[in-house]
This record gives structure tokens, C-alpha cells and sequence, in this order.
């Protein structure tokens, strides 16, 4: 899956999940201010992405530093890459 | 310490004819049935019956998402319905912060579908990790009345009340209550409820579910008719927005009605069979509260949802308490049993019937059985001036509940 494709996917299910419009999903969008996100919609923004790719990432210490669109971008980017070298 | 008394200026509803207070009166009023075969019923392999009240699609997305993602669709009904009655009322979001507005809403239980949803997911592999972080504000037993507090911004009391069937009337009965202790102005009150399969199932293994009329949904349930055979489950949400005399006349609003009376009991001879006694017991008590004698009650309506013991059972005691002349007449022909939402359901169109001067009949009464007392059955809408209703609720796990409602007009 190219990186493209995997920005694609996050923002696809994400907008599904939490009702977002495409245009306000750029990769600077902060997830509270910017596109309105809360403690319990984060809750369920990591079952999303469990979900969407298959990976578990509740316990990582690297989400609780996400705090943009990009930022998931980047984070699940480099956990594709991860487990794509130690496949 | 003297009681105020308490009267009701907004009401709201999402029924089996859609939203709002005038499309469920118009249906009644035409005498539309809103029974329909539900083909997702015979999934279950044994249920019998294949009938259902439900509500036709609303469009919760009025909801902002912040709060609809907590919601099952009984807490957007019941959403629906207190903006529908905050706005005829004229209230809006100051008067729901100032802490003088409270909430009573209740429902048989929580979200049976929110927690099948989860428990099929969650049987796989015994893992939580799916589970949303909304899941639970669906399936707690005050999942409405938190969800319509979060959406509307009340500040007020919130009480949910569970009494199965039995929960709308003892809502509004709670709320007239606290009102009348003068703990609250105002409080949005009312029963909610959404189908599920099951709750057609718990009947129907009771052998109390509407069987024989599966594929004439329209012919069921027939309360107090020799053909009735039962239950017909429902759902939606009815809601009464009760406020003091004096404010409502403070701030000059339209007053719809006057709750005069309230009375919830405990049979505890049965928690299944209807006690024709104790029924007669409650009505008995929610007139002394009223201090109304009984020849001032124009009309009742009854609880009457067309089994063959709860009806007989029924129309006994009123026909004890009130004779043979009061009109009497049962709305679950035209709503089946929308359970805890039933009692309040049937209290909006009971407060139209008072504001419009006319009464709604039976529909599906075409042969009344003897067994049932000879009461005064409405047969056909009739052109009436009523000053007094009284309403009767009750519910599984033998709960009694009667409001008496006057006009003030």
C-alpha cells in the first residue's frame, strides 16, 4: 500500500466515523479544535484504526503525542512500515 | 405545605405515523392503523408474531453527531419530541439551563439492539477492544433521559423511571409530583422506546403476542373485541412538557391542560396477570388526588392492549368505578403497545382530545366481548366537549398507574 493510499484510507474512515467534511481534513487540522474531536471520540479513533489496518495500537506511547491529521498520517505510515519489515 | 398545581404546555411525539403532535392526531383521527408486517421478525425462528408498530425513518442527523453518538434510536425519539414540545411550550435554551427544568424519561429497558450489536461482536473472541466508548450511554437504564439532558442542555432534575409499560404514566406522574412539591417549574416528561424482536418474543412466548392477523397487520391488536388475540409491540416516544400554573400563567403561555391527579401502585399478587381489583384501586386513588368525584371524569382511556386477561380485567374495573356510561375507548387499535412509551403516547392525544373537543375510538372494535364488561365503547370519533380524562398505564411485574387530566379551558 503506497503512502497515498494509506492517507486515503485514514481520512475515508475517519470522515465516515466522525461525520467530517473532506475539505476540513488537511493534514495541519488539530483533532479538537480544528475538526471538533473529544477524549471519547479519540477512544474510539484508535478502534477505527485498529480496525481500517488490522493493527493494534491502543498501548503505543507514540498516539497520546498525535494531535493532528497529519500526525495520525505520519503514525500510521511509519507502523505500516514497521510491520511491514518485521512480516 | 400547600401543593401547586401543574399544568402542561408542550407536547411532542414520534410515533408509528412519523413526528409530531399533528401526524399522530390526524392518523387517529382518520383511523389509521399503525400495525405493519415486519419480514426482519421471522428471522426468528420461533416467534409466532409478525407484526410490529414501528416508527417510520426520522432523520436523527438533526441531532448535532456530539450527541446522536450516544444515542440508541429511542433517545433521538425522545429528542425529537421534547424540542417538539420546548418549542409549542415557547421555551428554549435559557429556560433549559436554569436549573429549574428538569427530566422524566424512561424506557422498558435500555438499547436491546446496541447490546445484541455488542454481544455478537463480542462473543467471537471474548475481546473488548472493539467496543466503542458510546456503547454504554446506549444501554444504561437512563439512556434517554441523560441523552435528551446532554442534547438539550438541561440543568435541572433527571429522573428515568422503569416500570415496563407502565413508565410513561409514572413520568409524568414523577414530574407532576416535583412540581407540585415545587422542586422544579418545569419538566419534559415521558415514555420512549424502539422495537426490537425480542421484545415481541417476551410476549409471545407468554402466548400474549398478536398471531392470527400476521398478514392483515391492520386488523390487530383489537382491544376489547372478541378477536383480540394480543399484543402488537410499538415503539416511539410521547412526551408532556409540564410547567406550575404559575409560571406558565407568568410568562403567559398556552396552557394545554391541567394534571390533576396521579396514582401508581404495586400488585403483588401476579407479577404477569393483571389484577382487575387493583387496577379499579388505582384509579380509585389517582381521583381521590385529583378531588374530582368520579361523575366529573368524561372519558378514560384505557391501557386496554388486546390480551385476552388484561382487558376483562380492565374493563371490570371500570366498569365498577364508573359504570356504563362513561365513553371508554383504547388507542392501541391505531398505536399497538409502544411500551414504556404507550402511557404518554396516549396521554398527547388525550391532551388533543381535551383541546379539540372530540373523542378518538376504538379502532379494531367491531365485535366487544361481553367478558369485558358492557362498557361505552367509542365506536366512532365523536364530537364531545370533555373537562376530564382519566388515563390508565400498566405494566408487567405487576405496576398500576392512572393520571387524571382536566381542562382548564
Amino acid at each position: 500500500m503506497t503512502e497515498q493510499q494509506i492517507i486515503e484510507r485514514i481520512n475515508t474512515a475517519l470522515a465516515e466515523e466522525f461525520e467530517l467534511q473532506p475539505l476540513a481534513m488537511t493534514a495541519d487540522a488539530t483533532l479538537f479544535d480544528d475538526l471538533g474531536l473529544d477524549s471519547l471520540d479519540i477512544v474510539d479513533l484508535v478502534i477505527v484504526l485498529e480496525g481500517a489496518f488490522g493493527f493494534k495500537i491502543r498501548e503505543e506511547e507514540a498516539i497520546r503525542q498525535i494531535r493532528t491529521l497529519g500526525d495520525i498520517h505520519r503514525f500510521v505510515i511509519g507502523k505500516q512500515s514497521t510491520l511491514a519489515k518485521t512480516a | 405545605m400547600p401543593l401547586r398545581r401543574v399544568v402542561i404546555t408542550g407536547t411532542g411525539s414520534v410515533s408509528p405515523f412519523g413526528r409530531g403532535v399533528d401526524s399522530l392526531l390526524s392518523a387517529l383521527l382518520r383511523g389509521e392503523s399503525g400495525i405493519r408486517n415486519v419480514p426482519e421478525m421471522a428471522a426468528l425462528g420461533t416467534l409466532r408474531t409478525r407484526v410490529a408498530a414501528t416508527v417510520p425513518e426520522v432523520d436523527a442527523k438533526e441531532i448535532p453527531r456530539k450527541f446522536r453518538r450516544s444515542m440508541s434510536n429511542m433517545s433521538v425519539f425522545a429528542t425529537l419530541a421534547c424540542q417538539e414540545a420546548l418549542l409549542q411550550a415557547g421555551l428554549g435554551p435559557v429556560e433549559c439551563a436554569d436549573g429549574l427544568t428538569g427530566v422524566a424519561i424512561g424506557s422498558t429497558v435500555a438499547s436491546t439492539r446496541a447490546t445484541e450489536d455488542f454481544f455478537v461482536d463480542y462473543l467471537t473472541d471474548r475481546s473488548l477492544e472493539r467496543m466503542k466508548s458510546t456503547l454504554f450511554f446506549q444501554i444504561m437504564n437512563h439512556s434517554c433521559a441523560a441523552n435528551v439532558a446532554q442534547a438539550l442542555g438541561l440543568t435541572g432534575r433527571l429522573l428515568a423511571p422503569a416500570a415496563a409499560c407502565a413508565t410513561g404514566c409514572q413520568t409524568i406522574g414523577y414530574g407532576y409530583e416535583m412540581i407540585a412539591f415545587g422542586r422544579q417549574e418545569r419538566m419534559l416528561c415521558g415514555g420512549a422506546d424502539e422495537f426490537h424482536p425480542l421484545t415481541a418474543g417476551t410476549f409471545d412466548i407468554m402466548n400474549a403476542a398478536s398471531c392470527r392477523w400476521n398478514e392483515q397487520p391492520r386488523q390487530t391488536p383489537r382491544p376489547f373485541d372478541r378477536g383480540r388475540d394480543g399484543v402488537v409491540c410499538g415503539e416511539g416516544c410521547g412526551i408532556l412538557l409540564l410547567e406550575s400554573l404559575a409560571s406558565a400563567q407568568a410568562r403567559k403561555a398556552t396552557i394545554l391542560g391541567e394534571v390533576a391527579g396521579f396514582a401508581t401502585l404495586t400488585d403483588p399478587a401476579s407479577i404477569a396477570n393483571p389484577n382487575s381489583a387493583a387496577i379499579e384501586q388505582c384509579m380509585r386513588l389517582a381521583l381521590a388526588d385529583s378531588r374530582m368525584n368520579k361523575e366529573e371524569i368524561d372519558y378514560v382511556n384505557a391501557h386496554a392492549t388486546a390480551t385476552e386477561q388484561g382487558d376483562i380485567a380492565e374493563g371490570g374495573a371500570i366498569f365498577r368505578l364508573f359504570g356504563g356510561e362513561v365513553p371508554v375507548s383504547s388507542l392501541k387499535g391505531h398505536l399497538g403497545h409502544a411500551m414504556a412509551a404507550s402511557g404518554s403516547l396516549e396521554l398527547v392525544a388525550a391532551v388533543e382530545m381535551l383541546r379539540r373537543g372530540c373523542l378518538i375510538p376504538t379502532l379494531n372494535l367491531d365485535n366487544p366481548d361481553p367478558a369485558c364488561a358492557p362498557l361505552r365503547h367509542i365506536r366512532k370519533v365523536e364530537s364531545a366537549a370533555p373537562r376530564a380524562i382519566i388515563k390508565n398505564n400498566f405494566a408487567l411485574g405487576g405496576v398500576n398507574s392512572s393520571i387524571v387530566l382536566r381542562s382548564l379551558a
